[in-house]
């Protein structure tokens, strides 16, 4: 196994810039780790529905072509990425872990997608993901699960549990996740890693497959919070292909980021959430967020308890505007322009075909969300369901925009649990709904939020997480107080938390 | 609120437009009944006074300027099509069922 993968982005970039490594060989260590412990949709990792080792090489050729004519991109030029496979890729098959989409290559690429390319990072492959991005442990890929690196029989968290398995394997040293209720952050707080979810419009959606456009951010999955800066200010900014893109300046997130590990939060305000802790939350979970407030305050921060008392009803809300987006974001996938189309016997009409196709191409759980969908938005249920979740919506936000003119922060623990062991919530929906309990609130009010590896819990020896939020466009606020958590954690440890996870050895 | 029926959930499924069988009828539709008697809990939470978010930071209208820029070709736009003919997606018959 090569050193090489087991440095960060931005050591990787410094090491490109000194002449230390070619991006050829740094892609061809991540290909190379990719297929000694990735395996298969039976055993390893899984963190991948699709490797495109030829297209990362010659990508990796052109940026060391590149530095030696002294025209490198970005930075991270040359750095290898991976990308869930929700997000449209050009030329490379994007399924968004479901069977209806099974072999579709998008003749487009995701603004973000377009970025790293431009920037020039070598792109792995693409990463496993809950179908359509609706569930919190990978299992409902139609391709199989993603097993958690720190004990492969464990769920990697979802829906983006490729991208932080892959990560936290050391198969790729950044990836691109998306966050609708938690798919980058819950991910990163049970696989060790870190990850942020952006503020709403922060980050462009354009060829991102909608699950629930007023809820979706594309977001860093990362093993370092620098890394995620970095990777961040390189995917944000205002894109006209996204309405709802935010046209406003990229933060200085890098700078943030730099400013926090130095580990001086004198004079900044930091509110725990009452609300977020009680009955259903593992004690070794509590345990570790309530010693990362303790460093809160060592390193000068002033922590005071905050009440939102409307999150208790965040779940409810979301389960009734995800659906309901889902629902009607999905109907598109009726057999006729793209994807997968099932023809039953006879000389069925179009809307046979349709009706046959969503049967085999969706999963449970889709299908579950879109009825749930397509109740809460029929005639005389509306108002109960759907038109009552959208005002508790805005009281969430009004718990936000309270809080935060107390505090700069709030934190909570990401998710109430560790990893569970696979196939224990599969068929119990709301026990793997409440997994997103604490990720949930930001996504409603649009707010950024960030996971930092809080430690491991004593009863079961698995990584916990640490969630900070901020206001709307205060991303920044998440990098400093993110890198100050795991500056002064990872001096505590004596390292990364990653070195205390298995060595995998490749599938067995 | 009241549960959902069996009948009520292949209603659903139908508008919808997913063919569910008898067996997954059997598995799900307890599962939705589980899930809205769940979600049910926000009733009466907001008043009528409380305005609804449909998204959650504040949007305008977005308009570009009238200008043509590149889009897909039709060979692009068809790549993923089921069938397609004459540079047009080719689909089952429309026509019958309810005529």
């Amino acid at each position: 196994m090569s050193e090489l993968i087991k440095k960060t982005a931005a050591e990787l970039a410094g090491a490109l810039a000194a002449g230390e490594t070619t991006s050829v060989e740094l892609t061809r260590a991540h290909l190379d780790r990719i297929a000694a412990v990735d395996g298969t949709a039976e055993s390893g990792v899984h963190a991948f529905l699709h490797v495109d080792a030829e297209g990362a090489l010659a990508q990796a050729a052109a940026s060391d072509a590149r530095r030696a004519a002294g025209q490198s991109r970005h930075l991270l030029d040359g750095v290898p990425i991976a990308v869930k496979d929700v997000l449209a890729t050009q030329g490379l098959p994007t399924t968004c872990g479901s069977k209806i989409l099974e072999g579709w290559v998008p003749p487009y690429d995701a603004t973000v997608v377009r970025r790293i390319k431009e920037a020039g990072l070598p792109i792995l492959g693409k990463t496993n993901m809950d179908e359509f991005a609706m569930g919190s442990s990978t299992e409902h890929s139609a391709y199989g699960p993603t097993r958690n690196p720190w004990d492969q029989t464990r769920i990697p968290g979802g829906s983006g549990g490729g991208s932080a398995a892959a990560v936290a394997a050391f198969e790729a040293p950044l990836a691109l996740g998306t966050d609708t209720g938690g798919s980058i952050r819950q991910p990163g707080a049970v696989t060790g890693t870190v990850g942020v979810k952006p503020t709403y419009g922060g980050v462009s959606r354009y060829g991102l497959v909608a699950l629930a456009n007023s809820l979706d951010q594309v977001g860093p999955v990362t093993r370092t919070v620098l890394d995620s800066a970095l990777l961040h200010e390189l995917i944000a900014g205002h894109d006209p292909l996204d309405s709802t893109s935010v046209d406003a300046p990229v933060g200085s997130y890098v700078a943030a980021a730099r400013e926090g590990a130095k580990g001086d939060l004198a004079g900044l305000r930091v509110g725990v959430i009452k609300e977020l802790a009680g009955d259903g939350w593992q004690p070794g979970v509590m345990e570790r967020f309530a010693e990362t407030v303790d460093l809160l305050k060592e390193l000068g921060a002033e922590v005071t308890e905050v009440s939102c008392p409307t999150f208790v009803h965040a779940m409810a809300t979301y389960y009734l505007i995800l659906p309901a987006e889902c629902s009607s974001n999905l109907a598109k996938f009726d057999a006729m322009r793209y994807g997968l189309r099932v023809v039953p016997e006879g000389d069925p009409s179009a809307e046979a075909v349709m009706k046959a196709t969503r049967d085999a191409g969706f999963g449970d759980e889709v299908k579950r969300r879109i009825m749930i969908g397509t109740y809460a938005l029929s005639s005389g249920y509306y108002d109960a369901y759907y038109g009552q979740a959208q005002k508790v919506r805005t009281l969430i936000s009004r718990d936000f925009a309270a809080a935060f003119e107390g505090v700069d922060v709030l934190v909570s623990p990401t998710s109430p649990t560790t990893a569970f062991p696979l196939g224990e919530k599969l068929d119990d929906p709301l026990a793997m709904y409440l997994q997103d309990l604490a990720t949930i609130p930001a996504n409603l009010a649009g707010v950024p939020g960030i996971s930092v590896p809080a430690g491991l819990a004593a009863e079961d020896g698995l990584p916990v997480g640490f969630q900070v939020l901020a206001p709307a466009l205060a991303d920044d606020r998440l990098y400093r107080v993110g890198a100050a958590v795991e500056a002064a954690l990872t001096q505590r440890w004596g390292g990364p938390i990653l070195g205390e996870a298995p060595t995998l050895e490749g599938p067995r | 609120m009241s549960q959902l029926t069996r009948d009520e959930v292949a209603h659903l499924a139908d508008l919808a437009r997913i063919d569910l069988d008898d067996a997954e009828l059997d598995h799900l539709a307890p599962q939705l009944n589980v899930i809205l008697e769940s979600v049910a809990s926000i009733s009466g939470v907001a008043g009528d006074d409380v305005p609804p978010t449909s998204h959650p930071i504040p949007l305008t209208n977005v308009f570009r300027d009238d200008v043509v820029v590149p889009g897909l070709t039709a060979e692009q736009a068809l790549s993923g099509a089921p069938e397609a003919e004459e540079q047009r997606f080719r689909v089952p018959r429309i026509l019958g069922d309810e005529q």
